[in-house]
């Protein structure tokens, strides 16, 4: 596997995104959700639940895990595996803060479409 | 590490601590004598001896105290002067406290500040977890801190309290009662073993004695009983385990705990608990009632967070501020979403009547936005299927417009209000069902409730509008309304069974009101009306709806009083801007250059 070097991005502040929710970024590569947790914390996943294409984003945030809208399942927001006895993984972005802008790393979805 | 004043301090790390503070500013500026907290003396008086203060913000003996167990002492002693006893005086005694977080079991007790004329037993187990002080002066225990294994806590604070010699027991004290007394493991027999005056409730002072003697005297048989009678456990609930066994201890194999289903894995408390503690703790946000009935993860999750909500909403109408990122996504955007991701977008059409130019209205809606189905839905209304979430404000701008609101198809609330034609139309029609469903409907809509709420009316027996399996329904006769409930027509089928009788319209929609305030209040999250009545008994609804005419106008007034909050329609709320962030993307970054 070849390291792809990290193509940051801005995609806004913090604040945009409200506590124990989620935006949404349109991508060339398909819908990515920003999420921020009740303690502030913020991760980025594919928007799409490994087990029938759910958007994650319209999900409950709890802790730092989100529960799919459809049928529940739960996902790990730093590491997009599925909890529990499902068994799945969606992609996850990383992310920066600098000052108050949001920075994410597109590489990880330009990589998908080059795959 | 840099002060505000400009010092300078170097620094590896810098570690604060943070506590609650005295709040005595208005006692300060109104010209109190002021300390830490607002001073009084033992009878509780101010420097005003017509000003008395109790609570955190008073500091008494030059403490000030921020535990419950100290402040029902004060509270006491004012009582006490108030009702004439000059002699009734607040002296602060030893005070246990356990930490309010779970997954972090820590109690401690008494003063563990270190002395020359102090000693210190440690037990350290640093890969279990456990840490147990006790700090020792004159051969008693003056100080107790446990961390991870707390189970002994009540008897070592019960010997710090009494000043027992422990020069006896010194060799295995740290171990605890198990070895100490010769008592065995078994935690019940622990709890036996207990002196009669051990503290079992920090939060009330119950002491072990007044728990038993109440369950012998007053024959009491349930733990509801117990906390009614002696309040223990009747507050924060962490002492439920110790007063469960002391129950066991006391009635045998007579007692048989009631199998409450805890709420979901975040607590061990059952839905009815969970209601009652937020209004006997007067609860009114969800951190704060995670906080006090010590939930065990930070923020919930997806099974508790809605019904916590709901119960809050329901318990405090008007003061409790909605938490939409703790409803499911359907309540939080007040459509449907599909299993592509796109929402379905439902009007009301009151008793399921329409007019030209609403049906008009939905129709450039449907062109407008390109929305590929519209349907019939089965309780009499047009549902817009696979809107995309963007374009869901600009669908509601334009269906308000046309007179239209949400018809919370999504909502666990009052759905809909199906009829049929009754005497409008219809040559055996007996009443004007359509009317009244209209009335119905209006009246009801907004609300909240456990579960979704489905309603019918019929214009005779011979039942169109299928009243007989909905949550509540009415089937008109010639002598009025019969009020029915308690139908399910989904994952189970069951007819309904009649509530009451009703004379006139009025007196219908009386005792709908009532019974749907009776299924709010009882009702836990997702347990529709059929399922509730019948973990409560037909009967007993049909006691306080229809017998209890007093309850009955209560709870009707309680329900109206709810709705002054509730009737505020979604759609044009949003439409005016209300959570935007919602429906838009954060970036767009379709034009990244993919390499």
């Amino acid at each position: 596997m070849t390291k792809t070097a990290k193509t940051w991005v801005d995609i806004g502040r913090v604040e945009d995104v409200p506590v124990r929710g989620a935006r949404l970024l349109k991508t060339a590569h398909g819908c990515i959700a920003v999420f921020r947790t009740a303690e502030n914390q913020v991760f980025a996943l594919d928007d799409k639940c490994p087990h029938k294409g759910g958007p994650l984003s319209q999900g409950i945030v709890h802790g730092t895990s989100v529960t799919c809208p459809l049928h529940n399942w739960v996902i790990g927001l730093n590491d997009g595996v599925a909890q529990g006895a499902d068994k799945g993984m969606v992609r996850t972005y990383a992310l920066k803060i600098e000052g108050e802008r949001l920075l994410l790393d597109l590489a990880p979805a330009k990589a998908k479409t080059a795959a | 590490m840099l002060l505000e004043d400009g010092t300078r301090l170097p620094a590896d790390m810098v570690i604060m601590a943070v506590g609650i503070k005295p709040n005595a500013g208005i006692a300060k500026a109104a010209g109190f004598d002021v300390g830490r907290g607002i001073k009084v003396d033992p009878g509780m008086r101010t420097s005003d001896p017509d000003v008395f203060a109790v609570g955190e913000c008073a500091e008494a003996h030059g403490q000030v105290f921020g535990l419950v167990a100290p402040l029902y002492e004060m509270a006491g002693v004012i009582a006490a002067q108030l009702s004439g006893d000059a002699t009734a005086a607040f002296s602060p005694s030893a005070v246990a406290t356990k930490l309010k977080v779970t997954g972090i079991n820590l109690f401690s007790a008494g003063d563990f500040a270190e002395a020359k004329d102090r000693e210190e037993i440690v037990l350290r187990d640093a890969s279990r977890g456990i840490y147990k002080r006790l700090v020792l002066k004159d051969n008693a225990i003056v100080g107790v801190v446990l961390y991870g294994d707390t189970a002994d806590g009540a008897w070592f604070f019960d010997h710090l309290k009494k000043g027992t010699d422990i020069s006896e027991l010194r060799e295995t004290l740290i171990f605890g009662p198990a070895y100490a007394g010769g008592s065995p493991l078994d935690p019940t027999a622990a709890v036996a073993a207990l002196p009669d005056e051990a503290e079992i409730c920090g939060c009330n002072g119950v002491c072990k004695s007044k728990i038993t003697g109440a369950i012998t005297t007053l024959g009491l048989k349930t733990l509801d009983d117990v906390r009614a009678h002696t309040k223990a456990s009747a507050s924060c609930g962490s002492c439920t385990g110790l007063v469960e066994q002391l129950m066991k201890v006391t009635l045998g194999d007579s007692y048989n705990p009631a199998a409450v289903q805890p709420m979901c894995p975040c607590t061990n408390h059952g839905h009815d608990d969970v209601r009652r503690l937020i209004v006997a703790k007067a609860l009114k946000t969800i951190p704060d009632l995670m906080h006090a009935l010590e939930w065990k993860t930070s923020c919930g999750c997806a099974k508790c967070r809605p019904a916590l909500n709901y119960y809050l909403i329901a318990t405090w109408p008007g003061t409790y501020k909605d938490d939409g990122q703790s409803r499911y996504i359907n309540e939080r955007v007040h459509a449907n979403i599909q299993k592509d991701g796109t929402y379905s977008v439902v009007p009301r059409m009151w008793g399921g009547m329409t007019t030209a130019s609403e049906l008009r209205a939905i129709a450039d809606v449907v062109e407008k936005f390109n929305i590929p189905a519209v349907k019939c839905t089965g309780g009499q209304r047009i549902d817009m299927l696979g809107v995309k979430k963007e374009d869901l404000p600009a669908v509601w701008a334009d269906l308000n417009k046309a007179g239209m609101v949400s018809g919370a198809a999504y909502a666990k609330g009052l759905r809909t209000v199906k009829t049929c034609v009754g005497t409008d139309w219809c040559r055996f029609g007996t009443q004007g069902s359509t009317g009244l469903g209209i009335k119905l409907e209006k009246f009801l809509w907004g609300s909240w409730t456990p579960a979704k709420l489905k309603l019918a009316v019929s214009g005779c027996p011979r039942n169109c509008a299928e009243a007989t399996c909905k949550d509540i329904g009415v089937i008109c006769i010639e002598s009025g309304y019969d009020i029915h409930f308690a139908g399910a027509a989904g994952l189970d089928i069951q007819g309904t069974v009649v509530l009451g009788h009703a004379d006139t319209e009025d007196e219908t929609i009386e005792i709908i009101g009532a019974l749907t305030q009776l299924y709010r209040e009882q009702g836990r999250y997702l347990e529709r009306v059929y399922k509730w009545a019948k973990r409560v008994g037909i009967d007993t609804v049909r006691k306080q709806i229809m017998d209890d005419k007093e309850r009955r106008t209560a709870l009707y007034e309680r329900f109206v009083y709810s709705q002054t909050f509730s009737q505020i329609d979604p759609w044009a709320e949003r439409v005016a801007g209300k959570d935007a962030f919602e429906f838009g993307a954060m970036a767009d970054l379709t034009l990244q250059a993919a390499e």
